[in-house]
């Protein structure tokens, strides 16, 4: 079944895919990663892809990230279309309307947890951004930890730095590709919980693809990936997400 | 992202590697502070000429026999053929008192050995009249000069060079000792004055004879009428003003065609400046090939930068991923990238500035044809070091920053 562009009210979605397409040539192969894929992402949803890896997860966030176009459909991003963009276009829209949290955290190894959060900003010319990056440290918990490289940060704390990158810019939505892949299940907790709480608090809207039902559980929907084919689409009412 | 937050980048990615960066920079330092010194050093060697040609006295007007062509700083003598400037000459212009002419030394060179007690010097020998030391600022240390007398009597007397003079006489007073020359004898009768190098040929390695001495008993030349030949007639004027040169040029020419009994003149006028821009074309290739050498060495710095920064990009690649997928343009890493390469090249150029700077001032040791040369600074080289080494940088940094800035942001991601 395909979740289909969903009729809620008043609001643009979001995220509006409709038969998005994508095919890898390898050589003489066509690999079909995304077969066509269609759904709506509304404002404040907080969504799990989940899928086996060759499912087309991965293919569906570089495309949702504005890493990488589609083959064949039509995205768009807070109602306008991600057509074929430059990539110094995309590079823009990446900027100020998507924020990226890693599996592997992706901090750079030289720069304090604010100058990694501020540098969202400084490619967006931000003239405050000491400031608005202090504030986000302090909104993941980290408002002591701000000139710790990551290095003299634990795992579960450089990701609350990569989150606070994430959100300094007030993105449309959050990608969060395995957040808690590489964390400990304890850890994995929190960061969940975090994200939980940023999402039900600060309305932030957030894609979350993983692997592990865990993760899912703690989210109201969960989009299923079948090699490169939506499987499934269910809306649940978020239980254990009280923090 | 702005230039200054570009800078600021830049120098963190350097700091980061402090060995790999100063190994670069050392490449530019290298490179700069030899085109600045050997630059600095063939101005100074020009700069150096000029002042000694110069010091044998200003505004001098040299008249020697023969054709001589000026172009291209190459100089036909065609006086062996045929010798037309005579002593007979000098004196005419002499007593023509042409306005403008001050005093007038005629000249003639030979080549002979002197020999004193065991030591023997080969040199040049030239045959003058009294009017030399005043003529050429060219005057005994000790003793006394050639006088009119010595050149009536044709006397067997000698004026050494200082280097002559310590080479024949070690440790001795020379005045009134004796030399031998063609198996002859001849006294001392004055050391010369320091002079250092006038153009390529020293005066401290000259020996001064009466002309009249050299005519007669040394080497006898004389031209078919029966005067007596001379290599040089050297004319000092009243000033150094482009009319006085040209108004007494035009007299002398005219007075010696007509003595020559010739259309064509058979004889060549030049003026000091003639002979410095003669030279300073000689002297100015020479620096200009030096200041290619060293150019090559330049070459080489930017290769090395170009050479790290391929390297750098390469170890980055994840970190270029992660800005691109935060937004950063391709102009952004571009500029990111290029920054550190001028940065690279643009320290080494200043430091390599102050490091040739410091060799050209102070590099009074090295010896050149028996001479300490100086290094003579000028901002040019300096000015031209820097501008190229922002140059070395950006043509050398822009090849490896734009393969940054076109890295695939989820190509770069995956890198590990």
């Amino acid at each position: 079944m395909d979740g289909g562009p969903q009729e809620n009210g008043d609001s643009t979605p979001v995220v509006r895919v409709e038969d998005l397409v994508k095919t890898y040539h390898m050589g003489s192969i066509d690999v079909h990663a995304l077969r066509g894929v269609s759904f709506d992402i509304d404002k404040g949803e907080m969504v799990a892809i989940m899928g086996h890896s060759g499912s087309g997860k991965s293919t569906l966030l570089n495309l949702l990230g504005c890493l990488d176009a589609p083959t064949e459909g039509s995205y768009f991003l807070d109602g306008e279309l991600v057509g074929d963009l430059s990539d110094d276009a995309l590079a823009a829209i990446r900027n100020r309307k998507i924020g990226f949290v890693f599996q592997s955290f992706n901090l750079l190894a030289r720069m304090s947890a604010l100058e990694q959060v501020e540098m969202p900003l400084l490619y967006a010319r931000d003239r405050q951004r000491r400031q608005r990056a202090e504030e986000a440290l302090a909104v993941v918990g980290l408002e002591d930890r701000m000139h710790h490289k990551p290095s003299e940060l634990s795992g579960g704390q450089q990701q609350r730095v990569a989150i606070a990158r994430a959100l300094v810019g007030n993105p449309s939505m959050v990608l969060a590709d395995e957040p808690t892949g590489n964390l400990d299940t304890a850890t994995a907790n929190e960061i969940m919980e975090l994200l939980v709480l940023l999402n039900q608090e600060r309305g932030i809207t957030t894609l979350i693809v993983t692997h592990e039902a865990d993760v899912a559980a703690r989210t109201q929907r969960v989009i299923r990936m079948v090699d490169g084919a939506i499987a499934g689409d269910d809306r649940t009412a978020r239980e254990s997400s009280a923090v | 992202m702005s230039l200054a937050d570009g800078v600021r980048l830049a120098f963190r990615a350097l700091a980061a590697n402090k060995l790999r960066t100063s190994l670069t920079v050392l490449g530019m330092v290298i490179g700069v502070a030899a085109v600045i010194a050997l630059m600095s050093l063939g101005a100074g060697a020009q700069a150096s000429i000029e002042a000694n040609i110069r010091g044998t006295g200003s505004n001098l007007l040299f008249i020697s026999p023969g054709v001589q062509s000026a172009t291209g700083g190459r100089f036909v003598d065609v006086s062996a053929t045929s010798p037309t400037l005579t002593f007979e000459d000098a004196e005419a212009i002499r007593e023509a008192t042409i306005p403008g002419i001050v005093d007038i030394a005629p000249t003639r060179n030979t080549n002979a050995s002197l020999v004193a007690g065991g030591n023997a010097f080969s040199t040049q020998i030239i045959g003058v009249t009294p009017s030399y030391a005043e003529v050429r600022t060219f005057q005994p240390q000790v003793g006394r000069f050639i006088s009119d007398d010595d050149l009536r009597r044709r006397a067997r007397v000698i004026a050494l060079g200082q280097t002559i003079a310590t080479e024949l006489f070690p440790g001795q007073n020379p005045i009134g000792a004796t030399v031998r020359l063609n198996n002859q004898t001849f006294t001392v009768i004055a050391v010369m004055e320091e002079s250092g190098q006038a153009t390529f040929q020293s005066r401290d390695n000259q020996a001064l004879v009466p002309l009249t001495t050299l005519q007669t008993r040394i080497s006898p030349s004389r031209t078919l009428a029966g005067d007596d030949i001379v290599s040089e007639i050297s004319v000092t004027l009243a000033d150094e003003d482009e009319a006085t040169i040209e108004a007494v040029t035009n007299e002398v020419s005219a007075l010696l065609r007509l003595r020559h009994d010739v259309t064509e003149d058979d004889f060549t006028i030049r003026t000091q400046q003639d002979i410095i821009e003669a030279l300073g074309e000689v002297t100015g290739t020479l620096t200009l090939f030096l200041g290619a050498i060293a150019g090559i060495s330049l070459l080489v710095g930017g290769i090395g930068i170009m050479n790290i920064m391929l390297v750098s990009v390469t170890e980055r690649t994840r970190e270029i991923g992660i800005r691109k997928a935060i937004g950063a343009r391709r102009r952004d890493i571009l500029v990111q990238f290029l920054i550190e390469a001028v940065l690279v090249s643009l320290g080494g150029g200043i430091a390599g500035a102050v490091i040739g700077g410091l060799l050209a001032t102070y590099m009074g040791g090295v010896s050149f044809g028996g001479r300490a040369l100086e290094g003579h600074l000028t901002p040019e080289p300096v000015v031209l070091a820097l501008a190229v080494s922002v140059a070395i940088g950006l043509v050398f940094g822009i090849y490896p920053a734009n393969r940054a800035a076109r890295l695939r942001p989820i190509e770069a991601l995956r890198y590990e």
